[in-house]
């Protein structure tokens, strides 16, 4: 456009700015505004208008000389979206005109509203001013309303140390060494993986530990569509697995076979780390992996 | 109310650090010592105390049950409390009639988190916790509101840990060096176990029952510039309607934190100069949380159960600045 | 079973995924005060009061009953915070009922909520300690391989659970506190939403919800309005890792249930029991617990679901209300099957009422399927 000789900008602005006498009134809710107080004026019908006028809009006739100190919070009555604001919108995102309500007054004011995104928008919710730092008198010293405080961020964090003592480390020291640790309880004739202290059926102390192989059967299992921190590709296969010569079945992973292969019944074994990574944790298993044996005839 | 008393207790010998036992590792020594002490394998009802965010889990309560031997499935329930509001809950299952024996336990490990810290999340999430209040800054606003003398503090403080270090199931801890005010109760790990049986069941396992001859708990608000710090409200009506002033009281064992909460709730209990206070070491000697409140009532029970004692009281709190009160009166 | 009690006031939020409106104490006293205008009733009028939630990691405050004493008129009373895994709201009420039964209180507040949305409850339930013994569990993983394990036992047919789906969504239509409300809801949706743990679909899962749910309880002589008669209450749990625990149908919910029938006189809980609200989250949870629960013979449960017999207008409706599948404020959701079951004998649930439902049990369950609470209220004193 620039380009084209008989196209030209025009500006029309007095210098300085218009300088205007705001009569009582509105003189009033401006001072007041500066106050960081909002007030309305009664009219003789007994309604409040806010922003005050010097008359009724209803009936022509003059307003009372009672103010009514009205807010600070108001009701969003109407509102309208504003995804890319003019230079002169007193704010530079996305924001709401509304109009607001203000509690104790029968009249809205139109004022900006800062939310979040156009969701968090919605006729009847409640806003609060957020005031300029130094006001002034003037419609902006409220910068704009925003929603009333509904939430707060509460950061909750508590700090632990954790050790694995007892049964659990002679447990995880083993799985170092590449060896999975069970117990025997002697009264129920049952034996348990991973090792523990007592017999969660009797309550008698399980002494001696005892080797068990790493190689078990599936006797059931799920198949995850949703990630976990341990298997963050889906699909994957979370498996209860009967290691031989154990009577309670371990949760573990299932790989090197497609996801809708897995069976009840299905023989696997144990897919450890190398020895050189190996360290006292769980990690140290991949996963469980078919055997290729026949499948085990679950009851 | 059914005659019901107190005829085991046990308690591990605690600890200032972790030694890396598991819940149920902890509670299981516990458990089978009063098993053994009453002849029970079995209890008509079991419930325990624990909390959550001690452990940093949810759920902590759920692997203790494989330290009881819970099978056949046993009738059993939990507070997220001190594990004396799980006897008060056995106590009134056992007013039922129905049933002659209970179980109650609790455990904590305060060495794994910073209790202090840990202790602000317990308090009102919009106008407290965020403030980051934290458990010592709090105690410390009640002291100021009963503005005890310092010397009498620390006289408190003392005698508790002469106490303590008599008592083998608590710590040795040394007398406190200079003179910094509020003392706070020691990191502790540990359990306790306890058993109550109703009626002839009771005489049967002991020659001497601690009949449970009162039992009551209160509450009061929370906010704390919404009530008077400087008495405990709640602890008084709970006296009261325990019948803590019926009789003489030898022996009171207090689940006080601090020290001034001890005058606090000397004052609230109206306890005399003859009452002899925690002997064990109370709370400053020994505190593993979620159990201190149940030891204290076990410690005051086996007083009678030895037959040192007629006649004694245990109180146990909750709440931030003893906001939540329980007193129980043990008569031989 | 000690005195006599009777649910005498009910009160319960609305079911949604978030509540924005109110604060953690307004929400729990939304329930406390209908159940209190339920009962004719003011906070004055208690005695006690027993509170009941989840993990306290859901909210992030820490045994809240503290800062909620006074949300609920509980100063200068005694309080008590249960929990018991997911089992806790019905837990919550067998506990709020001793008070009563044991002659201590005559009036007792019980209230169990949960403010899910104020975290994440699969951040709050898989929260792993360091040094775990098991390789993964991922949240409903947990429970699928157990369905797996039921079809196999029982070949029952895979369409079981969406049947299920369907039914209690079409119940929660006819409930206005519901939080899934899913209008044409039918087979062929649920059948088109994804596997997250094969075997279960996304829609065989209860949604993640916020609410309260309360109840008013009162000894014989307290009674006021409209009472349901507690008939029997009963608590089971079993440890979880013992050797040979059949995981399918739990021993800890066999005796549960054979006690709590025993205290109210059924032998035949099929014919004798109205209506069931039983805390079924993963669809295929409800022909499992028609099973563990003696509804029927062992692996006919799947048969009972697919006759309709468990239907509004079946022969045992089982959660007429909508169910865990409708809404799940984790920590209410054991409660609000106990107060639908005395609703529905009080005959006070609206368009979901059984008709002339005279006995009801509520049930709830927790942890790996081993914490079990239950209760069986009536019409009339038994």
């Amino acid at each position: 456009m620039p380009s084209d000789p008989l196209v030209a900008q025009h500006v029309l602005e007095f210098p300085g700015g218009y300088t205007r006498t705001t009569g009582p009134v509105v003189g009033r809710f401006l001072s007041e505004l500066r106050a960081r107080r909002l007030v309305g004026v009664r009219t003789a019908e007994g309604r409040v208008l806010v922003p005050p006028l010097e008359y009724d809009p209803a009936t022509g006739e003059p307003v009372t000389g009672e103010y009514v100190e009205v807010g600070p919070a108001g009701t969003v009555t109407a509102w309208t979206w504003v995804a890319e604001p003019l230079a002169a919108h007193p704010l530079d995102g996305p924001f709401a005109w509304a109009l607001i309500e203000l509690d104790g007054a029968d009249t809205a004011l139109v004022h900006a509203v800062a939310a979040e995104n156009v969701k968090a928008m919605e006729t009847g919710m409640r806003v609060w001013p957020v005031w300029r730092d130094r006001p002034t008198g003037h419609i902006t010293d409220i910068e704009h309303f925003a929603p009333e405080v509904t939430k707060i961020v509460s950061p909750v964090r508590a700090e632990y140390r954790l050790q694995a003592g007892g049964s659990l480390r002679v447990f995880l020291e083993g799985v170092a060494r590449g060896v999975l640790l069970g117990g025997r309880c002697e009264r129920c004739a049952k034996v348990y993986v991973p090792y523990r202290a007592s017999c969660p059926e009797c309550g008698g102390i399980i002494a001696d530990t005892r080797e068990l192989p790493d190689t078990g059967t599936i006797t059931t299992f799920a198949i995850n569509n949703l990630p976990d921190p341990r298997a963050p590709e889906v699909p994957f296969v979370s498996a209860y697995i009967l290691l031989d010569g154990a009577d309670i079945p371990m949760i573990a992973l299932v790989a090197d076979v497609p996801a809708h292969e897995v069976r009840q019944g299905m023989r696997v074994k144990a897919v450890w780390v190398p020895e050189s990574e190996r360290t006292a944790s769980m990690a140290n298993i991949r996963w469980f992996a078919p055997t290729g044996e026949p499948d085990v005839e679950l009851s | 109310m059914r005659e019901v008393a107190i005829v085991a207790f046990a308690q591990t010998r605690h600890t200032g650090h972790d030694t890396g036992l598991s819940e149920p590792e902890l509670i299981l020594p516990v458990i089978n010592e009063v098993k053994e002490r009453t002849g029970l394998r079995r209890f008509g009802f079991t419930c325990s105390g624990s909390c959550d965010y001690l452990a940093g889990a949810p759920f902590s309560f759920v692997s203790a049950l494989d330290a009881l031997g819970a099978w056949p499935p046993i009738s059993e329930s939990h507070v997220e409390m001190d594990a004396a509001w799980a006897l008060y809950e056995a106590w009134v299952r056992l007013q039922h009639g129905d049933l002659d024996s209970a179980l109650v336990y609790g455990f904590g490990k305060s060495s794994l988190g910073d209790l202090r810290t840990i202790m602000t999340l317990q308090l009102d999430p919009y106008y407290l916790a965020p403030l980051g209040l934290d458990q010592l800054s709090y105690a410390g606003l009640q002291a100021s509101a009963l503005g005890a003398e310092r010397e009498e503090l620390a006289e408190i403080v003392r005698r508790s840990r002469a106490d303590g270090r008599a008592n083998p199931y608590a710590l040795d801890l040394p007398d406190p060096e200079g003179d910094d005010g509020l003392v706070a109760p020691p990191v502790t790990d540990g359990a306790a176990a306890v058993v109550l049986a109703a009626g002839d069941l009771a005489t049967r396992l002991t020659s001497s029952p601690a009949w449970i001859s009162g039992l009551a708990h209160r509450i009061e608000p929370h906010y704390l510039g919404m009530r008077d710090l400087a008495r405990s409200a709640s602890a008084a009506d709970a006296a009261r309607a325990a019948g803590v002033g019926k009789g003489p009281v030898e022996v009171a064992e207090l689940h006080a934190q601090f020290a001034h909460e001890e005058i606090i709730l000397r004052e609230a209990l109206e306890l005399t100069g003859d009452t002899v206070i925690n002997p064990s070491g109370g709370p400053l000697a020994a505190n593993p949380v979620m159990a201190t409140g149940l030891i204290r009532i076990g410690e005051a029970a086996q007083r009678i159960l030895d037959g040192r004692n007629h006649r004694t009281v245990a109180h146990a709190a909750g709440g931030p600045c003893l906001q939540h009160n329980l007193v129980t009166v043990l008569e031989g | 079973m000690g005195n006599r009690c009777a649910v005498i006031g009910v009160g319960q939020t609305h079911y949604t995924t978030r509540r924005r409106d109110v604060s953690i104490a307004g929400l729990v006293r939304e329930a406390a005060v209908r159940a209190l205008e339920d009962a004719g009733l003011t906070f004055k009028d208690i005695d006690a009061v027993v509170i009941g939630k989840a993990p306290d990691l859901f909210e992030g405050v820490m045994m809240p009953e503290a800062y909620l004493a006074d949300a609920l008129g509980a100063a200068g009373k005694p309080m008590m915070r249960v929990h018991t895994a997911g089992s806790v709201g019905g837990s919550t009420a067998l506990v709020g009922a001793s008070l009563v039964q044991g002659g201590v209180h005559d009036r007792v507040l019980v209230v169990a909520f949960e403010k899910q949305s104020e975290s994440n409850a699969t951040w709050a339930l898989s929260t792993h300690l360091p040094f775990n013994a098991s390789l993964v569990v991922g949240a409903g993983g947990y429970f699928a391989p157990h369905i797996r394990e039921y079809m196999r036992r029982t070949g029952a047919p895979g369409h079981i659970g969406t049947l299920v789906a369907v039914k209690d969504r079409l119940n929660a239509l006819k409930n206005p506190y519901a939080h899934l409300r899913i209008p044409g809801i039918d087979q062929k949706m649920v059948e088109s939403t994804p596997m997250l743990w094969e075997p279960i679909r996304y829609l065989e899962t209860c949604p993640s919800s916020d609410g309260a749910c309360a109840m008013v309880l009162a000894s014989e002589p307290a009674v006021t309005g409209t009472p349901a008669w507690v008939h029997g209450t009963a608590m089971r749990s079993e440890p979880i890792f013992r050797a040979g625990r059949d995981t399918v149908s739990p021993q800890a919910g066999k005796d549960c249930a054979a006690d709590v029938y025993r205290q109210a006189g059924i032998t035949d809980p099929r014919r004798q029991i109205d209506v069931a609200e039983v805390y079924v989250p993963f669809s295929w949870y409800e022909p499992m617990w028609l099973e563990n629960l003696g509804f029927c013979a062992e692996g006919e449960g799947w048969k009972l679901t697919e006759s309709g017999a468990t239907a509004l207008d079946g022969d045992t409706p089982w959660n007429a209300s909508g169910g865990v599948l409708s809404s799940n404020p984790i920590g209410a959701s054991g409660l609000i099957r106990f107060a639908e079951a005395a609703l529905q004998v009080r005959g006070m649930a609206g368009e979901h009422q059984v008709d002339g439902a005279r006995t009801a049990l509520g049930h709830a369950y927790g942890g790996g399927a081993q914490f079990f609470a239950m209760w069986i209220v009536g019409r009339e004193k038994l």
